[in-house]
């Protein structure tokens, strides 16, 4: 449990040099290929070999099995999530999916899971993979799935659909989580099993994420790739954390596009950023994104520190979809008719922060 | 290491603050919104001894400050924070009215030479600065100081001055002359019974009733020299002048998340007594769907928690800054916007959720729900908070955003 610490907003000699890295990648590489990305509905091969090649997956995989030993970080993941969302929300969703499995895999697999799982992630150009939790339905809840695990002998039977899955077509392994007899349980899944069927799907946006369903009918799959020690609520509450950070980074771009353009444009003879009634929109702007990141960080915090975490990550969720989409609004709306068109990315930014809204248990911190 | 959980001793202080708050206000909360004026509630006078026992004073010679000036800076904002949290739980109103601790005080603290904290560091001091003709435009003030040999003499009119009736000296603001703008504004200490301040009214108020908001004449009013705050130098470059008088704001760069914190106290006060309420008609924000899937007055709580948690992360944020020495206007300005609506807004939420009960005096919600408006309003508004917040995001000056 948590040691007595001093309320602290001083990142570590180490979190500061890794942002250094990721911040540069971020603005230089990831933010001016996002738009193209975004067109051509297809994340960028080098983007995503790039951000494997920053090693978060290798972080707290045990170095017997090739990682680096170091200790589960949802901290350290935030950061990279909140700087790679800046970059470009879409392509940082599917270059982390395989994040996702790998944590899920460390905080709910046994000794022989990992040894037998693990070990594919132990590279800078990990498996594709993601998890698959969300269902293509209104009110869908991830404690109430449809998609069912049905034990047969020594294996468990799988059926049902499963949605807004990154890279679905690439995807070597899922993390399929489904009811079973006993409470949700979630299983690894090899992408050529049989019943196991796959589609790209046309999103309002996260479109270079090339997200997509997956169908499974009577996917047979061995009791051992059922997870031992699965937490529904740990994956989703951790998801909602990296979720969450995703989109303090993607605001914070809103941000950045914002204050340059108000400043420039002219409208009745000056800078539109001297009206009060742009500069204010700004200045919350500026005011929300400290909230969500705050709260983002805090749930991260206590989730690193083995404090409980639900609630804090609940709570950061929420305000983070809620005032990403204002922000996201807000951003398109001070740049007017250029907010609009496919120019400038505030368009973009404003379709990929809807997708937080659908997105569940999909980047596991 | 990013943490926001609080360190024992701030636990510990938030425990003997929370007790004050619900043996010492709590009780007495109802009385005095109706009683309102009059002097400082009798019940008072000893939880602001031991207030002021427990706490660290500037100004006395037998302070570790003295010696190690970190020892008793580091934290203190936080200290405060914390406190004034827990005691606006209990009532924000008799917070206020506790003869300890104004905003004169943090004025004097900030910028007061050994002895003016020497005399008036362990009195009560109140802060005037709004006029009937400038309220948020501080650097409108028409109040003036004339030097007449050892004297200062003040003369004008200063409303909406927090303890303006029982505090023990009032930090006065007024101008040395009007025509040389914000840089010609000196700050003042002037004992409460000086006759040339007389007391001209005590406000009728929608909350914070028993707290003494006070209008004050100067007329002919003579103070010694000496008790100018700061230099008495008129700045004659731009950016001496910019200096000076960012040498005045800069006190609100740590009372700023102090007001914030008042919010947090208020807005968490309402939302445990609405929850209790709820409960018992088996409403149960316990987390356990997604928020869309979730009823509406279980989004709506989420939705309150949520902002108040975030307000009072980035009033810890605020403080924080302040205890080791980071600028943090910015933050400041941030954390007093997002708290002020917050308050405000969570009051009016619970007193709206729970019904009758909510807007019934039976119970304190409507009380919360009036005592909240003013701290969005009261050491800098709304706006003027989100002209600060802006002028910091978009490099503009307070000249090119107005």
């Amino acid at each position: 449990m948590s040691t007595d610490l001093p309320i602290d907003l001083r990142l570590s000699e180490e979190q500061r040099i890794s942002r250094e890295g990721m911040r540069r990648f971020a603005s230089q590489t990831l933010a001016p290929g996002a738009r193209a990305a975004d067109e051509a509905a297809t994340a960028d091969p080098q983007v995503l070999a790039a951000i494997a090649g920053f090693g978060l997956t290798l972080m707290s995989l045990p170095e017997a099995l090739g990682g680096a030993g170091l200790p589960r970080s949802p901290m350290g993941n935030v950061l990279a999530c909140e700087d790679l969302g800046e970059g470009d929300l879409s392509q940082s969703l599917a270059a982390l999916a395989p994040l996702g499995v790998v944590n899920a895999l460390l905080d709910f697999g046994d000794d022989a899971q990992h040894e037998a799982w693990l070990p594919r992630f132990a590279s800078e150009e990990p498996v594709p993979a993601a998890v698959a939790l969300a269902e293509p339905r209104a009110t869908f809840e991830p404690a109430d799935l449809r998609t069912t695990a049905r034990r047969d002998g020594d294996d468990y039977i799988l059926d049902g659909e499963k949605c807004l899955i990154p890279l679905v077509e690439q995807c070597q392994l899922f993390l399929v989580v489904a009811a079973a007899d006993d409470g949700p349980a979630a299983f690894i899944v090899e992408a050529d099993s049989a019943g196991l069927s796959r589609a790209r799907q046309d999103y309002m946006g996260l479109r270079s994420a090339e997200p997509g369903t997956l169908t499974l009918e009577g996917v047979r799959v061995p009791a051992a790739q059922r997870l031992a020690h699965f937490d529904l609520e740990r994956l989703v509450s951790l998801s909602r954390i990296g979720l969450a950070a995703l989109a303090t980074g993607c605001c914070q771009a809103v941000l950045e596009q914002c204050v340059p353009y108000a400043l420039e444009r002219k409208a009745f003879g000056e800078a539109i950023a001297r009206r009060q009634s742009v500069a204010f929109m700004i200045a919350d702007i500026g005011i929300e994104i400290e909230g969500m990141r705050l709260l983002t960080w805090r749930a991260a915090s206590r989730a690193e520190q083995g404090l409980p975490f639900q609630r804090e990550a609940y709570l950061a969720f929420l305000q983070s979809m809620e005032k990403a989409m204002r922000i996201a609004t807000d951003g398109v709306q001070v740049f007017g008719g250029a907010g609009f068109v496919r120019d400038y990315p505030l368009e973009m930014y404003y379709r990929n922060l809807r997708g937080l809204s659908a997105l569940h248990g999909a980047l596991m911190v | 290491m990013i943490n926001f959980e609080l360190p024992k001793s701030l636990k510990n202080l938030q425990n003997m603050t929370h007790q004050l708050a619900e043996q010492g206000f709590r009780p007495i909360s109802r009385k005095y919104d109706r009683i309102e004026h009059g002097d400082t509630p009798a019940e008072l006078k000893p939880l602001a001894q031991m207030i002021a026992a427990g706490r660290p004073r500037g100004g006395s010679k037998s302070e570790k400050s003295e010696a190690d000036p970190d020892a008793v800076k580091k934290g203190s904002n936080l200290m405060g924070i914390v406190s004034v949290e827990e005691m606006c739980w209990g009532d924000t109103g008799l917070m206020l009215s506790l003869p300890a601790s104004g905003l004169g005080n943090a004025a004097i603290q900030a910028v007061g030479t050994a002895d003016q904290k020497e005399q008036y560091g362990k009195l009560y001091c109140a802060m005037a600065i709004t006029e009937p003709g400038a309220g948020s435009d501080s650097a409108a003030i028409s109040t003036t100081a004339r030097r007449d040999g050892d004297e200062w003499v003040l003369n004008g009119e200063k409303i909406y001055c927090t303890g303006g009736q029982r505090c023990d000296a009032v930090v006065v603001w007024a101008t040395l002359d009007k025509s040389l703008g914000k840089a010609a504004i000196k700050s003042f200490i002037v004992p409460r019974d000086n006759p040339g301040m007389q007391l001209v009214r005590v406000e009728d108020k929608m909350g914070l009733r028993i707290s003494d908001t006070a209008a004050l004449a100067l007329t002919d009013c003579r103070i010694p020299v000496d008790h100018v705050l700061g230099s008495a130098e008129i700045a004659d470059t731009e950016a001496a002048r910019k200096k000076a008088f960012g040498g005045v704001m800069q006190t609100f760069d740590n009372t700023r998340p102090m007001v914030a914190a008042m919010a947090l106290g208020v807005a968490r006060a309402a939302l445990e007594i609405t929850t209790e309420l709820l409960e018992k008609e088996g409403v149960k924000a316990d987390f356990s769907k997604t928020p869309y899937n979730s009823s509406a007055i279980e989004l709506e709580l989420y939705r309150l928690e949520a902002d108040l948690d975030a307000a009072r992360l980035m009033t810890y944020k605020a403080a924080w800054m302040a205890d080791n020495g980071q600028a943090n206007s910015k933050e400041a300005s941030m954390c007093k916007a997002k708290a002020g609506r917050m308050g405000n807004d969570v009051t009016l939420k619970c007193v709206a959720l729970c019904g009758e009960l909510g807007y019934a005096e039976r119970y304190l919600l409507e009380k919360l729900a009036r005592d909240s408006k003013i701290i969005d309003i009261f050491e800098g508004t709304q706006q003027i908070q989100q002209l600060i917040v802006a002028r910091h995001l978009l490099g503009l000056s307070s000249r090119e955003l107005k």
